[in-house]
């Protein structure tokens, strides 16, 4: 038996459980600020009122893999932002370089728009395979930004180098980009051509921030809490460590 | 199937797929695991071709609407077209499509790739002008002698840089990365996050 993986499936299952419980009881969510998901709902109000268009970027996760968690942050920010913005002329409009991903992606704004009773504004090209190498998905969502009349793109997904393509063709037509990724090559590209950037751990607190729902908020608390647990663990272990070296 | 009936359904399957796949890992049922994973990578070849219907799909509709830049998707059409005939045809390891693959395929996916090294040298100009705290100059400065090291004079530089302070910092990103992977797959087998119209 596996006692180290059910040790964290344990104590992460059950700090979720627990900060859900309290979150019940409490009426404000008590999250540390984010800047960047402030000026990301700036952007959505922006664009629902003057009728332009939302991107979200779901990258290329193959959904299989473990990097799919990164994908379904994206798809819950996706559903969180339809949902938002369904009273805007120009729904909007979502990009995978994988193709369960796009279809995953039609799903969740099919829901929105069921949910919503508004099923009549949904079709199933808003959810769309741009290309499904890395940078065959780069230059066909370029062209989608492009051609869509884009006037804001969230990239939540894997994305490698080639979301810095992607980060600075927004720039160059002025569209606001809010770009996370779960690949360190990817991070560094997106630091130096996104408008904002979500570093490590932010991305995954997209759905708390975009009241996507009390689990959102309740894993983010468990997130914080085991990183203070890591964090504390490095730091013993390393004094621990140097100390066994001062007498030995 | 009616999207009401639907919902549940799937919640039920990915609940149920989710779950085992963990008591597999969890009590090392080998012969599950790799049954569910079969089971996996048979779908997801399906979505890969799903994937490039979607993709047909799309610029088809934008050929017939007459957008801009439909001559863009004719071209993307013919060739995918072409690809999918000859592979389908002749397998994926005959001449013609490596020759597909290594002469139009690599050529165009390394242009790209000397586009992103222009886009990345003008966006590490414009960097100090867009991010002036202090991380964007410890950037600026570390992504310099980076580049300095690459060179004669940096033999201790660059290894010092990329495997100490770069490493360092790269561990904890990952093990944010990490601690949010977990939370979001929970979020998944809690059903708190459904993705499939649930």
């Amino acid at each position: 038996m596996n006692f180290g993986l059910l040790l964290v499936v344990g104590f992460f299952g059950g700090a979720l459980l627990a900060f859900a419980f309290i979150g019940r009881q409490r009426s404000e969510k008590n999250i540390r600020d984010i800047p960047a998901f402030y000026r990301l709902q700036g952007m959505i109000e922006l664009a629902v009122e003057d009728g332009s268009r939302l991107h979200v970027a779901l990258g290329r996760s193959d959904i299989t893999s473990p990097q799919s968690a990164a994908a379904l942050v994206g798809l819950s920010m996706l559903g969180r932002i339809a949902a938002v913005a369904s009273e805007s002329d120009n729904p909007p409009v979502a990009s995978a370089g994988d193709g369960l991903l796009a279809i995953l992606a039609q799903d969740t704004l099919r829901a929105t728009y069921t949910r919503l009773g508004l099923f009549g504004a949904y079709e199933n090209t808003l959810g769309r395979v741009s290309g499904l190498t890395p940078f065959a998905y780069a230059a066909g969502t370029i062209h989608m930004m492009k051609d869509d009349g884009v006037s804001a793109s969230l990239l939540a997904g894997t994305f490698g180098i080639e979301g810095g393509l992607l980060a600075a063709a927004a720039e160059r037509r002025q569209v606001f980009s809010l770009a996370g990724s779960d690949s360190l090559p990817g991070q560094a590209t997106l630091y130096a051509t996104a408008s904002e950037l979500l570093v490590g751990e932010e991305l995954y607190a997209g759905g708390a921030y975009l009241d996507a729902g009390p689990m959102h908020v309740a894993s983010l608390h468990a997130q914080d809490l085991a990183r203070w647990l890591v964090a504390a663990a490095l730091l013993g272990g390393s004094i621990l460590g140097l100390l066994g070296g001062f007498f030995r | 199937m009616n999207g009401n009936l639907r919902a549940p359904v799937s919640t039920a399957v990915a609940l149920v797929g989710g779950w085992l796949t963990l008591f597999s890992i969890l009590f090392g049922l080998e012969g599950l695991r790799a049954t569910l994973l079969g089971w996996v990578m048979l779908v997801a070849a399906a979505g890969l071709l799903l994937g490039v219907l979607n993709l047909g799909t799309v610029h088809f509709t934008k050929l017939r609407g007459g957008s801009r830049n439909a001559l863009y998707s004719f071209v993307l059409l013919v060739a995918l077209f072409l690809t999918f005939v000859i592979t389908a045809w002749l397998g994926p390891e005959a001449a013609a499509p490596q020759w597909l693959f290594r002469y139009i395929q690599l050529p165009v996916e390394t242009s790209l790739m000397a586009v992103l090294a222009v886009t990345l040298t003008l966006a590490g100009a414009r960097l100090l002008a867009r991010r002036t705290d202090l991380f964007g100059v410890v950037f600026w400065v570390t992504a310099l002698l980076a580049l300095l090291g690459s060179g004669p004079l940096g033999d201790g530089l660059r290894p010092w840089l990329a495997q100490t302070l770069a490493g360092a910092g790269g561990r904890g990103i990952l093990i944010g990365v990490s601690l949010g992977t977990i939370a979001t797959g929970l979020r998944a087998l809690l059903a708190a996050d459904r993705p499939y119209g649930g």
